[in-house]
């Protein structure tokens, strides 16, 4: 398939690949080997690479001094419930603008990219405004409603992609043998798009999970607020705590890259697919 | 995102129809146009409309009339209309200027390592190698995480006193006094740029090697033919070949780094004394301090610059593709 390779180039790629590889890895290797030192090892000449006694003092102080537990609780029902729903939504959009022309789809479409160009904070002030008349602020509710909103043009444009794969000829013969569209659709599509929709899903989830400035704003409480939220009250403090931070972090960034993992093939395959053609 | 943005811009140069109105429809599908089908659409189509609108776009649009006027979160007996007030005071704000050059280094500066690497890696990983899976999966990992964490992870890392860079630095000889990375200007700036190249090649890389991907064999063994050597292919045949992918792909990133405020947020806060704020973290600062008037006026020139760069970017690929062909 492609030219073979001579022994200096051949070197030169392993060289810059493995290099690569090690300049990827080492801050995660770095934040978690933070997290199991004691905080005395952390702030201690010479910096030591490999902890000489691994501690889970960072952990339980996270949960015992911060409410750490309440704010695992708060991300995974705010990020559940709004990837569920806006996954949901956009699977009834996406399905129409795959598989219906109408006047005004090119506008639609436009109108959801248009939100992927302008970030949502930009108009975080009139929407905490919006919020204030809603009563909404500082309420989980108003939070979720936010992000199915925020989560809803990307996961249309993603899941329009892999409708557009499943030939049309199934959910005919289902219509012919006596289904309504919508019990078309979750009878018979959706089994055969399963991969894309948990992709989607997954996609949301993390976005939720992530998102920072959007419940900085809205969320005051301490019981309300989300992982990013606490963990931006912890760097805004004069002196940061290190020790708690990276074991905040590390239990941050693992469910996230486990789900990731798992759905990586799919959401690069939904980015890249249209992509190539040209 | 990408998808149909490549089909949306490509469809007039390739196919010739808008994206609006239906030309080219199957003819099964004119017949089955009914009141029905319309009701499917509109049953279908209406909880994201809605959603999207009432969240998103009626904000932007009510916030849009706001840069017009004395909005203080502090003080709202007087929202008066102001007229061009606030942008005159962001123009005489010599944080502005400061903030103008920051966001340019902070984008040229991220995109172009960005890219270069980004490509790099692609082209060494369209050779097939043992572990190439697993070689991918590993080197994609950062984009789990989000870009508020890993400003995170390079702010303890670039630590000044208990930094590992400063202690690697020195262990190679390359500085022999530890740097205070974060509490100078210029070197906060390089090293917020630094985690974002390190965050953003994974993007360029895949966008890349699936590009790579569809250039067809035969090319490059008739090149190969034609005794071309390794970099005659590289810049007459391959980036020729992808080179739109390549440039709305570079687009979307200017737009998207633009608008990337978590990092420098995360890393330094926009300090010391505002010299690492881009546009949008003063943005978001100025939101934060209840200044909605400013905030909104920020907001509608992050709008203008995006907009006019992006017609003149546009302008610019498309003049190109017509000129060669």
């Amino acid at each position: 398939m492609i030219d073979r390779e001579t022994l200096p180039a051949r070197v030169v790629r392993i060289l810059f690949l493995g290099l690569w590889l090690v300049i990827t890895i080492f801050p995660l290797y770095w934040i978690i080997i933070t997290s199991f030192k004691t905080p005395g090892a952390i702030f201690s000449y010479p910096l030591t690479y490999w902890p000489e006694v691994f501690s889970f003092e960072n952990y339980i102080g996270l949960f015992e001094k911060a409410q750490f537990g309440t704010y695992i609780v708060n991300s995974l029902l705010v990020a559940t419930v709004a990837a569920t729903l806006a996954t949901l939504i956009s699977m009834l959009a996406a399905y129409v603008l795959a598989r219906f022309e109408f006047r005004s789809k090119g506008a639609l479409m436009m109108a959801f990219l248009v939100t992927q160009m302008i970030p949502a904070f930009i108009a975080l002030g009139p929407l905490y405004l919006m919020m204030v008349q809603l009563h909404l602020v500082d309420n989980k509710m108003g939070l979720m409603l936010i992000y199915i909103a925020v989560c809803i043009p990307f996961s249309t444009i993603m899941l329009r992609g892999f409708f557009a794969n499943v030939p049309d000829a199934l959910e005919e013969a289902a219509m012919i043998d006596g289904l309504s569209r919508f019990g078309a659709l979750f009878k018979v599509i959706v089994p055969v798009m399963k991969p894309g929709i948990v992709a989607a899903f997954i996609f949301n989830f993390v976005n939720c999970w992530n998102e920072l400035f959007l419940s900085v704003t809205l969320m005051n409480r301490d019981s309300n607020k989300t992982i990013p939220t606490a963990l931006n009250g912890f760097i805004s403090s004069f002196n940061i705590d290190w020790g708690s931070m990276s074991a905040a972090a590390v239990l941050t960034i693992l469910p996230t890259m486990l789900l990731f993992a798992f759905a990586s093939r799919y959401i690069v395959q939904g980015l890249t697919a249209g992509a190539v053609k040209g | 995102m990408t998808r149909t943005l490549t089909e949306t811009l490509e469809r007039p140069q390739t196919a010739g129809a808008p994206a609006g109105p239906p030309t080219g429809i199957r003819s099964s599908r004119k017949r089955s146009f009914t009141v029905r089908k319309g009701l499917t659409i509109l049953a279908f189509m209406a909880p994201a409309i809605l959603f999207v609108a009432v969240f998103i776009y009626y904000p932007m649009l009510s916030g849009s009339q706001m840069a017009f006027r004395n909005w203080n979160l502090s003080n709202l007996t007087d929202t008066s209309f102001v007229g061009l007030k606030n942008f005159q005071t962001i123009f005489a704000d010599p944080v502005f200027y400061t903030v103008l050059r920051n966001t340019l280094v902070w984008v040229v500066g991220s995109i172009i390592p960005q890219l270069v690497i980004g490509f790099a890696i692609a082209l060494w990983l369209r050779r097939k190698f043992r572990f190439r899976g697993l070689y991918q999966a590993l080197i994609f990992f950062p984009w789990a995480i989000s870009g508020f964490l890993i400003g995170i992870l390079f702010r303890w890392m670039f630590n000044s006193e208990f930094g590992v860079i400063n202690d690697l630095l020195q262990k190679a000889g390359l500085i022999h006094t530890p740097i205070p990375w974060l509490a100078d200007p210029t070197t906060a700036m390089i090293a917020v740029t630094i985690a974002n190249v390190w965050y953003g090649v994974t993007f360029f890389s895949i966008m890349i090697l699936a590009a790579l991907q569809s250039v067809p064999d035969e090319l490059f063994e008739a090149a190969a033919l034609d005794g071309a050597g390794k970099v005659r292919t590289l810049f007459q045949i391959t980036i020729p070949y992808i080179r739109m992918t390549l440039a709305l792909t570079i687009l979307l990133r200017v737009i998207w780094i633009f608008n990337f405020p978590d990092i420098i947020w995360a890393m330094t806060g926009g300090g010391p004394a505002n010299q690492t704020h881009i546009v949008t973290t003063w943005m978001i600062q100025t939101t934060q301090r209840g200044d909605y008037g400013m905030a909104s006026a920020i907001g509608l020139i992050i709008v203008a610059i995006l907009i006019v760069f992006s017609a003149f970017y546009l302008l610019a690929i498309r003049e190109k593709k017509a000129v060669q062909s």
